[in-house]
């Protein structure tokens, strides 16, 4: 707490100028950027709640454009194009982005919110890494499993979320470009500002234009984009409400369609975890990017014989968490996306209150503007309360107590969601047994959070369906030689 | 001391079952989180407070085979005035020196608010009669040294013999007790022959309970040495430690750790795992040789706003 | 005009990282296709050979504990240096091998992008090779290739560079290191690669070149105790089976090669990143 502190760490901000934002920015069609004809979006900082910049929008004949050039090119130049050449254009991408890494992480941090320090050493190097890994797939499909000559499908359109904008932006194009499709891609409404710089990095590799398209726009524009008949497959990742519809919408046709949804992830605690990197990993799990994570463990499942040890230290540890200017390197946790996303974090909470649970707050200091949210941890939790059961998408921590095995399977599974789980305890066995239990595409034992582009991620249920990374990962975006 | 601490230290095999229940310490979540907290950025203010914080927290050393009164002497005055030409600059905690040259030491730093530190116990092995390692101690003790750094019989540990572990700190600690001035005994567990986290921890817990006022990573003999994973693991200890029982107890680390950098990182892992009331030199210690003239050219540098260089401090 | 006198270079092994001359003092001619005289490169001897052994042990620790994708980012460089250097490589494939001006290019280009072919693998072979295995009882049981060590190499005697490219990329994509007797005839372009790798955050040790006699070292490569696995295609098709001999004593691994070199412009297979992986399996119940 300021005033009291002996060692207090001063600001230590990193540059906004390093991100050299323009005042505007512009749709990529066809490898050029042009204006489009929908309203132009300002895009704010959720910091400060003041606009970083000006967005053209595309309009549904922009994305008619779009659609027409990722189809010649995928016709013309990438497909037919040999899997050794198209590697070498995704490796560039990668080096690329590891060469701009610094400007691209702080560009992230203004638009997104998310602490520097996550941009710069978790979000860009794993976008990188994506792009690297996928790369030297390009020219080796005959070996993952998929036939002996796997075929892409022609035009992905995708739309991504805003919690991971460029990672989430190299989950989807990576994939898709080292197994010859080319790319529509609309950006998250509040965040398109590293998807357009990315753009600028596929003109300095010189990519073919048309493989990659980024279209910025809201709700209606990915609409467009996932029910356009001229797009063979598309990837969305976002909430499970709009999954359900855009399923609904593909239902009985010959679109390939993968989802990446919601989760409202267990963390289970059992009495011999290694206490003190559990309380780490319980953090992590909730907090690491303000809770803005599909994934997140927001759900701690803790042994009964040792709840009251497990909350004394996570609130000891929460204390020490810094709110604040993200782009300061000390900064833990963000600001939160947006003013809708803050309000939708309070009304949740106030539920939780209101339904009965113990609600404890860090006494952290919260600065004055910008959409802010302190570290909550609730105690007395039921599984009946919507705490308990709905994704918060916030720093919002529900707390249950288990006795059995059993118990904790059952409270685990018992959500319609099944993306993530974590389970902490020593006991080797206990691991494995549970991991084959437990209905959610990851399970993390002993840690929280780890992405690889080597290991496929994705959901059970209604998390969705499909897995990005890894040789898994690719059959989403390829004909095997006995699909029709 | 608690109820469920007295009856841990009742004999060899309830130690045992003590320390063996103490919670795991997974290795790849504390490494991942003290790198995390080493990219915490000090700057400033900030800074300038950290390094002389530093400075007062150093016990510096020489422990060689060569030493003399004279070299022992020399270290003595830079101790006292470490950067002669800035008079502002804070004196270190205290000089560490082996038993028979603590003498000197106390003579040269009378009166000047720097403690002499002596090793004991057959340092840096620990390798040696039971009889022998006491007289180390009370050759420290009776040489008027107010601070032992004794290393504990790390064979004995890794055999499982706790018991001999935790009754030879006890013996030494009994000594330091009957001397006449007020002395403080720090307990060496060379982490870097322990292996493990695991045994980190237990070891630590160990020394703790056998009445260690400071538990010290490491002789700076051997290689690995102080590390900032091992340093959390005991941060954490004190911390649990006074958790249970409300007294305070210290850490020191020792060996490898050279620049400012390095030193800022720790005060930063003592803040953020054991808490700010650990933030002094009753509490924490640096022992260092070379490290001072780094945060001597970095306390330099904030003064001037200019890099500095070595040939403007003494020796 | 004068012409301006050229700074010719000094070709010397390649080993844990620095370029020394042969400890025997030795050097052996080397000349182009057509007999003129090019420069004198060491010539390796069988303490060249230990030592380089010696080295590549002590850099397989770092060098297999170092993440895949640490490794496929490594091999990627070594691919970006290499572009760099296509004049000299195409130069010095024309001399040594005859080709003309566009053969030799594409010959170079095909060796920079059989690098970044193995480059990446690093990160794919565990997924491809490995496997959890579906054991008829309640454990869990997954296999993992890891690399076999460090493997010699006797280099194709003909393709100077792309046959080069070809034995020795597998090798570390595997997580391998690599002891390599370059061609004897036509060493130079060896030696160009190995300055590319010094230069490319390849740790010294984890490849070693020597230039030489494949009859005379690979006797002591094949029988060395502390060589993993072979590949002799460097070796007449008499000398591979006394070699193959030798290498039995101490159960060294020994690359099945076809009858005939093969034509090193095809896309080779995985069969040579397959010989330099050991499977490991392992078992662990699942119980509450």
């Amino acid at each position: 707490m300021k005033g009291e502190t002996v060692f207090d760490y001063a600001p230590a901000p990193e540059n906004p100028d390093i991100a050299r934002v323009k005042q505007h920015y512009q749709p990529f069609i066809d490898g050029e950027f042009t204006d489009g004809g929908g309203e132009p979006l300002k895009t704010l900082n959720p910091a400060t709640g003041e606009v970083l910049a000006e967005v053209s929008t595309v309009s549904s004949s922009d994305v008619d454009n779009a659609v027409s050039a990722a189809r010649e090119a995928f016709e013309r130049v990438w497909s037919p194009m040999p899997g050794t050449e198209r590697a070498k254009y995704v490796f560039r991408l990668a080096r690329l982005i590891q060469e701009r890494a610094r400007e691209l992480a702080v560009l992230e941090s203004l638009d997104n919110g998310k602490p520097i320090k996550e941009s710069r050493d978790t979000d860009i190097p794993t976008a990188a890494a994506h792009f690297f890994y996928h790369a030297g797939w390009a020219d080796k499909l005959g070996y993952a499993g998929l036939g002996r000559d796997p075929k892409p499908l022609g035009v992905a359109g995708q739309v991504i979320p805003w919690n991971f904008p460029l990672l989430m932006l190299a989950w989807k194009i990576a994939p898709a470009l080292a197994t010859g499709n080319t790319v529509v891609l609309k950006p998250a409404e509040t965040t398109p500002l590293t998807a357009l710089v990315f753009a600028e990095i596929c003109q300095q590799a010189e990519l073919p234009p048309g493989v990659v398209n980024i279209v910025p726009g809201g709700g209606d524009v990915g609409q467009t984009l996932v029910s356009h008949p001229g797009v063979d497959k598309v990837a969305f990742t976002g909430s499970t409400e709009v999954g359900k519809q855009i399923q609904r919408q593909l239902a009985g046709s010959r679109t390939r369609l993968t989802l990446e949804l919601g989760g409202k992830a267990a963390n289970i605690v059992f009495d011999d975890a290694a206490i003190d990197q559990a309380i780490e990993g319980i953090v992590n799990g909730i907090f690491f990017n303000q809770g803005h994570v599909c994934c997140a463990g927001s759900r701690l499942l803790v042994q009964e014989s040792v709840v009251d040890e497990v909350l004394t230290n996570l609130r000891a540890r929460v204390e020490t968490l810094r709110i604040g200017d993200p782009l300061d390197k000390n900064t833990d946790i963000g600001a939160i996306n947006s003013a809708e996303q803050l309000a939708k974090i309070r009304e949740l909470v106030a539920s939780g209150e209101g339904e009965g649970a113990s609600r404890w707050t860090s006494p952290c200091p919260v600065p004055e503007r910008g959409f802010f949210f302190a570290p909550t941890v609730f105690s007395d939790v039921e599984s009946s309360m919507r705490i308990a059961r709905e994704e918060i998408f916030g720093p919002v921590l529900s707390v249950q107590t288990f006795r059995t095995l059993d118990e904790a399977v059952t409270m685990a599974n018992t959500t319609p969601y099944g993306l993530s789980a974590g389970v902490w305890t020593e006991k080797g066995s206990r691991i494995l047994w549970l991991t084959s239990r437990l209905r959610a595409g990851v399970v993390w034992a002993n840690t929280f959070n780890r992405f690889d582009p080597a290991a496929p991620f994705g959901g059970y249920k209604e998390s969705g369906f499909g897995r990005e990374g890894g040789r898994s990962g690719l059959a989403a975006y390829l004909q095997g030689d006995d699909d029709d | 001391m608690p109820v469920v601490l007295a009856d841990a230290t009742r004999d060899e095999s309830s130690l045992r079952r003590f320390l063996r229940g103490l919670p795991g310490v997974d290795q790849v979540g504390v490494e991942q989180r003290a790198a995390g907290l080493a990219t915490r950025s000090v700057k400033q203010d900030a800074k300038r407070w950290a390094i002389d914080t530093a400075i007062g927290m150093v016990d510096l050393t020489t422990l060689e085979g060569a030493d003399t009164a004279g070299s022992v002497r020399a270290l003595c005055a830079k101790a006292v005035r470490p950067d002669p030409q800035r008079p502002d600059t804070p004196h270190v905690a205290a000089v560490c020196v082996y038993p028979d040259l603590a003498a000197t030491a106390v003579e040269a730093l009378a009166g000047t608010g720097v403690a002499v530190a002596s090793v004991a116990t057959a340092f840096p092995s620990g390798r040696s009669s039971r009889s022998v390692k006491l007289a180390d101690t009370a050759l420290a003790v009776d040489s008027g040294a107010t601070e032992v750094d004794m290393v504990i019989d790390r064979g004995a540990f890794l055999e499982g013999r706790y018991g001999d572990v935790y009754d030879e700190i006890v013996a030494v600690k009994a000594l330091c007790a009957a001397a006449q001035n007020t002395v403080h005994l720090k307990v060496i567990l060379e982490t870097g022959e322990l292996a493990t986290y695991d045994n980190v921890r237990r070891a630590s817990w160990l020394a703790l309970l056998a009445g260690g006022e400071v538990i010290k990573t490491s002789t700076g003999k051997i290689s690995p040495a102080a590390t900032l994973p091992v340093a959390h693991v005991m941060l954490q200890a004190v911390r649990d430690f006074h958790e249970v029982t409300g007294q305070p107890r210290g850490v020191k680390v020792a060996g490898g750790i050279r620049t400012t950098k390095d030193a800022i990182r720790y005060l930063v892992a003592v803040k953020e795992v054991a808490g700010e009331r650990w933030l002094t030199p009753s509490l924490f210690r640096f022992g260092a040789s070379s490290l001072l003239n780094d945060l001597l050219l970095q306390r330099r540098a904030k003064q001037d706003g200019h890099y500095s260089s070595p040939v403007y401090l003494p020796e | 005009m004068t012409e301006r006198v050229g700074v010719a270079k000094t070709y010397k092994l390649y080993i844990g990282g620095k370029f020394p001359r042969s400890e025997s003092g030795r050097s052996c001619p080397v000349t182009s296709h057509d007999g003129a005289f090019l420069a004198n490169a060491a010539q390796a001897s069988r303490k060249d050979l230990r030592d380089a052994v010696v080295a590549a042990r002590g850099a397989f620790g770092g060098w297999s504990g170092a993440t895949a994708y640490n490794r496929g980012q490594v091999l990627y460089r070594v691919a970006e240096v290499m572009e760099g250097r296509r004049q000299q490589f195409v130069a010095e494939v024309r001399d040594a091998e005859g080709l003309a001006v566009d053969s030799a290019e594409s010959v170079v280009d095909t060796a920079i992008d059989r690098w970044v072919w193995y480059a990446g693998w690093t990160d794919k072979l565990a997924a491809v090779l490995g496997a959890t295995n579906p054991v008829a009882g309640p454990y869990f049981s997954f296999t993992v290739p890891e690399p076999t060590g460090v493997v010699g190499v006797l280099a194709p005697q003909r393709s100077s560079l792309l046959g080069l490219v070809s034995v020795l990329a597998p090798v570390l994509a595997t997580g391998c290191t690599a002891v390599v007797v370059s061609s004897a005839a036509r060493p130079l372009p060896a030696i160009t690669l190995a300055e590319v790798l010094a230069t490319s955050d390849v740790p010294g040790g984890v490849v070693n070149v020597l230039t030489g006699q494949a009859a005379e070292l690979g006797p002591w490569l094949a029988s060395h105790a502390d060589v993993n696995a072979l590949d002799l295609t460097g070796a007449d098709a008499e000398q591979r089976v006394e070699l193959a001999r030798a290498a039995a004593e101490t159960v060294t691994r020994v690359l099945r090669l076809p009858e005939r070199e093969p034509d090193w412009t095809t896309p080779p297979g995985i069969a040579r990143l397959r010989a330099y992986l050991e499977d490991k399996t392992v078992w662990h119940p699942m119980g509450v």
